[in-house]
This record gives structure tokens, C-alpha cells and sequence, in this order.
């Protein structure tokens, strides 16, 4: 039994280090996985709604950590040693939430107003301009939300990683547990990080929100009790909330 | 690489083992799961403060904390204060704890979805609290969120790898086995991948005609 | 139901003497300076006025004048912001002790409102339950009434509302008129002394509008429940009324029988929202 050392806690600071560097490359490889899939399940052509279908179907269906343990053992070890795990991990969280995003994608795009789109070919704009600059800009803000609980998601889901030996704070936490032979501090030292984080995000994505929202002059989200006070609520999207 | 059958034929009997185990940390860990969030979320209901925030405070904090860290919390910190558990009911219980926050929200927002004119009717006949809840509020607020507590039975599912961490030989787990005594990783861990979809699937099928049976 | 039942029916009354006062026309409802805000809007304005045991009476005004928001603070679901209310000579929302007002407890509460039923403007039937389990789930878990006594009970009341052969239907499977004759069904079986009806018509179709006021109308000659009534059907209140009181911004601005406010009113306003709505 031992205390954590400096060096021990520079272990930990470096392991938080690329836990972030790690969601935020998977954050953003999966964010132009979601759009396009998003984008191309809502396409006019059945051929790519079917293959973008058929992505999301199969992710929706497959267990994170074991396409990860395939991505890892399966992906040829052409590279050097050091790059393969972290890039190996962005690419398999990011086709994974990814597909998830698209989901969100998808739904918010489609609730679009059929009017708006009509407008735009009223205008005469081309399918990409109406898509960036008509229908993009409205789904946008009903998309911030679901996609923050997604980042949250993610964040949490790099902590698989660490099972595949790359040193995030996760890593981090079963290195200190064995060279101090305790758990119980560092344990507790690595969820309150990984809530900071979260917290961190949340507030970031909620800016975000109000920000989109005031866009297209719509009023920011009303406050809700103490989980919002606490900044990290998860809106689930779920039918219950309607009538009858 | 090379595919090779027989590695899949050879490790077909352990795989079987771990579907057995796959499934019963599911069905274990959907009934705390699914229980514990009804608690969490007639607790967040509850008029008393000292009930309400300790609760909302510590359901946040397992939301957005990462499974597999709350795992090995369980799995080592505990014995060090004395309480020891198998790797299996470890898991469960982590399992369960973890989507209880998930399911509480769902609960919750079940909950908010009955009209105020039930509780309103419920008042004007003078019905008891427990009776209100019992009777009129938790059969239709359940009734709307079955799809939605279906859906995390497939996360549920898909999150049950992570146990595997601790010890627990259920699919995943087996197939690691497996790959650490033949050097043969690939050709399990396709098998297992392939279970996921094949369970996940019709599942997911059959949840989304739930959906539209009950939510009209 | 026949006209002796309520009154003399035991299963009325509650052990407290006051709580079942004979219907000789003595007070049963009092309101004492009640003011209700909601935010900075003041909905009623220390508002006074008292319900005789037995009568009928009808509240009209323009909508947002604070008609409805007296029969939620009856039936409790809201609180009066200042003064205090009285049903059958006890507090509804406060308690004595030691001398002093209180706010009550919860079961002081339960207790006086008991004597109190409502329908609601939406019905407000419960959806997971038949028609028969509606009507008798609070007779039997609040009143204690066996599960044989309150099936007969609810069944002699659906007869009455013209809906005998549909005890065994989900409230969704019926017409919204059927409905709210199974809603009023529902509040009667708890035989209350107060019966509070909050446009019960406003969220029916024309034509099953008739049918509702038809089963009202019976009720109000052949029972002697006091009846609170907020409505828009002109004719209906003139029909029942023993007394009318016409709001106006959180107040009463005139009360009277129901020949006066409909024949002669006296009020300028009165005369100004009747030729609206008549």
C-alpha cells in the first residue's frame, strides 16, 4: 500500500490528455461519418438509402468493444507500432458513433418542413445549396441536443480502449492500481474526471445550442431543475412524451 | 491472414458456454436495471429535498461515467472494504446499476407523458397516494415507454462484452480465451460479432413494431 | 339513483356531524377573502361568497375570469395565495390548532374533500381501466366499500347515464359524450354532497352535447347534491339554476336568480356578455 506518487499522477494527467485527444478526433471522424450517412439515408436514389441503411443497421447492432477487438486484430500492422491503437481506436469509434449520429442526422433533416424544400427549388437553388443553406441551418439546432448525448456516450466509450493497451486515463487508473496496490482512490480520482469531462462537454454543446437556436430566431431552451443546474441532463428521445 | 474454418469449428463449444453467460448477465442485469430506475425515478418525484437530490446527484454521476471504470470499481475497491462478489454477479450488478440511470430517465419522462388530468382526477376522487401510482399513473406511463426500455435492453446487450473485463466468460470473453490458447483471434471474434448482429437485429425488428402497437 | 338516496345513504355521510348537514338550505360552501395569483396576474381578487346546502348554482363570465379556478381550489387542486375556504363548516386548505389557522395536513384534507366530486372538461377517465373499474376503484380503495357493493353501485349509475351495456369497454372505445356520462357516473359513485361541473360540454361534439345536460338535468331534480356548475350553455344554467353569479376580472359583479341575471340584469357587463353569448 502505497500513496500516488508525482510521477504516478503525471501518468494519470497523460492519460486524461489522450482520453481528450480521443474523443474529440472520434468527435469529429465520427461527426463526417454521421452527416454522410445521415445525409445519404435520407437520399432520393433507393440504392444509397439502402447501402447507408444497411451501415447503420449493422452498427446498431454490433457490440463497440467487440468491433473494436476486430479493428485492432484484424487491421493489417503495416504501421508503426505507437500509431496503429490510437488511430485504430478513432477509426472504430467513429464508424460506431458515427452510425448513431446519423441516426440523428437523419431524423432532423427529415423534419425539416417539406415547404422549406419546395421553396428552395422555387428559388431555383441547386440540392446542395438548398441542403446548406435551407435545410442544414433549421435541422441543425434539433440536432445539438441528441448529439450531445452522443458525444457523452463516446466519451465514455473511449475508455475501452484502455483494454486494448492504449494509455488513456482509464490505462492510467489500472497502471497507479498496481503500483499502489490500492483502488478505491484512484478509481474515484478517474470517474470524477471523466464527470468533469462530461460536464465540460455539456456546457460546450449547450452554447452551441443557444447559439443555433438564435440563428433561425427561435427562443433558447427554458431551464430545467437541478440536473440542468448541474449542466449534464440527457433529454431521452423517446415517444412517451406525447398524447394519445 | 488467412481464414481458417477450423478455428471456428474448434471454437464453436465455447462459444455456446459464453452465449448461456451473454445471456444470463442480460437477463440478471435487465431486471436490476429495470427495477432500480422505477426506483430512482418515484424517488425524484419524491417531495422530500433530502430524497430527491441525493438520488438525481448520484443517478448523473453513473450516467456520465464510463461502465467499464465503474466495473473495476466494483470488482476491486469493494472486496477492500469487505464485500466480495463473484466476477458474474459483479457484472450484473454493474450492468444494472449502470442502465438503472438510463431507465430512471425513461421512467421519468413516461411519468411526465400521463395528462395532468389523471393526477387531477385521482385528487378529485380522493384516491390514495399509493393508488394513484399504482393504479392509475405507472400502468399508463409504462405502457408508453416499453419501446423505449427495449431499446436499452439492445444497448444493454451490446454493453455486455465490457464484463469480460473481470473475468466474466461470456462471449467475448470466450473468444479472447480462445484467441489467447490457439493465437487465433480473428476468426472468434468474427463469430461473436456476427452473434451481436444476429441477436440485436430481430430484436431491434421486433421493438420498433412494439413502438408502433403502443405509441399512437 | 332515486331522489332519497344520497341524503339518507349512510355510506354518505362521514363521522363528522357537520360533514352532512341536513339539506334545510344552511351553508355548505364558504369562500372568505380567497385570492389566487397566477404570477402577477391576480385570478381572484379577495373573493367572498357562500353555497347554501342543496342549491344549484351557476357561474358564468367571460373565460379567464376566474370561474374555473374556484372549483380547483374546491377540489384542491390548487391553493388559495390569502383567505380561507369552508365545506360543510370545515376547513378545506387549514386547520385549527391551538386557536390558530394552520394549513392542514394531507389526511384533514382528504377527509373534507371526500365530500367533493368533479368532472372535468376532458373527462378525464382512466384509460388502462374498463368503464366498471373506473366507477369503482375509489369507492372501493377510498370508501372501503366491498368489491360486490361498489360493481352494483357503479352498475345502478350506468344505467341511470343511459350506458348499462358498456361496463366492460376501455374509455377509448367510446364517444366523448359517452364518456363524460361515465365521468359523471364516476363522481356520483362516491355520493359527495358537492358536485362540481367544469364545462362539462366544451369539449364535446354538437350533437352529444344534449345527452350530457339531459343526464345533468336528472341528476340536478331528482338528488339533492349541491351542484357548482361552470358553463357556457345558456340554457342548461337557466334550467338548474337556483342562483347565478356572473365574474368579471377575479370578482362578482352580480348574483341572483337565475329568471333575474338571465331576465333583467342588472349590470351593464352582465347584459354586454349575455348578448355575446346567448
Amino acid at each position: 500500500m502505497s500513496e500516488i506518487t508525482p510521477g504516478l499522477w503525471e501518468l494519470v494527467f497523460k492519460g486524461l490528455w489522450i482520453t481528450v485527444q480521443l474523443t474529440v478526433y472520434s468527435a469529429a471522424f465520427g461527426g463526417v461519418v454521421a452527416l454522410v450517412v445521415g445525409l445519404a439515408r435520407t437520399h432520393r436514389l433507393w440504392i444509397v438509402r439502402f447501402v447507408s441503411g444497411v451501415y447503420f443497421e449493422i452498427f446498431r447492432g454490433t457490440s463497440a468493444l467487440v468491433f473494436m477487438f476486430l479493428v485492432f486484430f484484424a487491421l493489417p500492422m503495416g504501421f508503426g507500432w505507437q500509431l496503429v491503437p490510437m488511430w485504430a481506436a478513432v477509426l472504430a469509434m467513429g464508424l460506431t458513433y458515427g452510425a448513431y449520429g446519423s441516426e440523428v442526422v437523419r431524423g432532423a433533416v427529415s423534419a425539416v418542413a417539406p415547404a422549406q424544400r419546395e421553396a428552395g427549388i422555387a428559388l431555383s437553388f441547386t440540392p446542395a445549396q438548398s441542403l446548406r443553406k435551407i435545410i442544414l441551418p433549421q435541422a441543425w439546432p434539433d440536432m445539438v441536443p441528441p448529439l450531445n448525448n452522443l458525444l457523452i456516450e463516446l466519451l465514455k466509450g473511449t475508455a475501452l480502449v484502455s483494454i486494448l493497451g492504449v494509455g488513456d486515463i482509464s490505462f492510467a487508473g489500472q497502471l497507479v492500481r498496481n503500483a499502489t496496490g490500492q483502488s478505491g482512490p484512484i478509481y474515484t480520482v478517474i470517474l470524477v474526471m471523466y464527470f468533469v469531462l462530461a460536464f465540460v462537454l455539456t456546457r460546450g454543446m449547450r452554447v452551441l445550442e443557444r447559439q443555433a437556436r438564435a440563428g433561425i430566431g427561435q427562443a433558447p431552451p427554458k431551464k430545467g431543475g437541478l440536473t440542468s443546474r448541474l449542466g449534464i441532463r440527457q433529454q431521452n428521445q423517446i415517444a412517451a412524451g406525447g398524447e394519445g | 491472414m488467412q481464414w481458417d474454418w477450423s478455428a471456428v469449428g474448434e471454437f464453436m463449444p465455447m462459444f455456446w458456454d459464453g452465449v448461456l453467460v451473454t445471456l444470463q448477465a442480460l437477463v440478471l442485469g435487465v431486471i436490476v436495471a429495470f427495477t432500480l430506475g422505477l426506483v430512482w425515478a418515484l424517488a425524484q418525484r419524491s417531495r422530500l429535498k433530502v430524497v430527491r437530490w441525493p438520488v438525481t446527484v448520484v443517478t448523473e454521476f453513473i450516467r456520465n461515467t464510463p461502465l467499464l471504470v465503474q466495473l473495476f470499481f466494483l470488482y476491486f475497491v469493494l472486496p477492500e472494504w469487505g464485500i466480495t462478489f463473484s466476477a458474474l454477479t459483479t457484472g450484473v450488478i454493474g450492468l444494472g446499476l449502470h442502465y438503472s440511470t438510463y431507465t430512471a430517465e425513461v421512467y421519468r419522462a413516461g411519468i411526465d407523458g400521463v395528462p395532468a388530468g389523471q393526477w387531477e382526477a385521482a385528487t378529485a376522487l380522493s384516491l390514495p397516494r399509493s393508488r394513484t401510482w399504482f393504479a392509475v399513473i405507472l400502468p399508463q406511463a409504462i405502457r408508453r415507454v416499453v419501446p423505449a426500455l427495449g431499446n436499452y435492453v439492445v444497448a444493454m446487450l451490446k454493453d455486455s462484452p465490457l464484463i469480460s473485463t473481470i473475468g466474466v466468460l461470456e462471449m467475448l470473453g470466450e473468444a479472447r480465451q480462445f484467441g489467447s490458447i490457439t493465437f487465433q483471434m480473428v476468426e472468434p471474434l468474427v463469430v461473436v460479432g456476427i452473434a451481436f448482429i444476429v441477436i440485436a437485429y430481430p430484436a431491434s425488428l421486433l421493438l420498433r413494431a412494439l413502438e408502433r402497437r403502443l405509441v399512437r | 339513483m332515486s331522489a332519497d338516496s344520497t341524503p339518507n345513504d349512510p355510506n354518505v355521510s362521514t363521522t363528522k356531524e357537520t360533514a352532512n348537514p341536513a339539506v334545510d338550505g344552511s351553508e355548505l360552501i364558504r369562500f372568505d377573502k380567497v385570492t389566487k395569483r397566477f404570477g402577477s396576474n391576480t385570478v381572484l381578487d379577495e373573493l367572498d361568497f357562500s353555497v347554501a346546502s342543496g342549491k344549484h348554482v351557476t357561474l358564468i363570465g367571460p373565460s379567464g375570469s376566474g370561474k374555473t379556478t374556484i372549483l380547483r381550489l374546491l377540489m384542491t387542486l390548487m391553493k388559495p395565495d390569502e383567505g380561507t375556504i369552508k365545506v360543510g363548516g370545515e376547513y378545506l386548505t387549514h386547520e385549527e390548532r391551538g386557536g390558530k389557522l394552520v394549513p392542514a395536513g394531507e389526511r384533514h384534507v382528504r377527509e373534507v374533500r371526500k365530500n367533493i366530486g368533479m368532472v372535468f372538461q376532458q373527462f378525464n377517465l382512466f384509460p388502462n381501466m374498463k368503464v366498471l373499474r373506473n366507477i369503482t376503484e375509489a369507492p372501493v380503495h377510498v370508501l372501503g366499500l366491498s368489491k360486490d357493493e361498489a360493481d352494483e353501485r357503479a352498475r345502478e349509475l350506468l344505467d341511470q347515464v343511459g350506458l348499462g351495456d358498456r361496463c366492460d369497454a376501455y374509455p377509448t372505445q367510446l364517444s366523448g359524450g359517452q364518456q363524460q356520462r361515465v365521468a359523471i357516473a364516476r363522481a356520483l359513485a362516491m355520493r359527495p354532497q358537492v358536485l362540481l361541473l367544469d364545462e362539462v360540454t366544451s369539449a364535446l361534439d354538437p350533437e352529444l352535447v344534449a345527452g350530457v345536460l339531459d343526464v345533468l338535468r336528472d341528476i340536478a331534480q331528482t338528488t339533492d347534491i349541491t351542484m357548482l356548475c361552470v358553463t357556457h350553455e345558456m340554457n342548461f344554467a337557466r334550467d338548474i339554476s337556483d342562483k347565478v353569479l356572473m365574474f368579471d376580472s377575479g370578482r362578482i359583479i352580480e348574483s341572483g336568480s337565475a329568471e333575474k341575471i338571465f331576465g333583467d340584469p342588472d349590470h351593464e357587463r352582465t347584459r354586454e356578455f349575455l348578448s355575446a353569448v346567448l
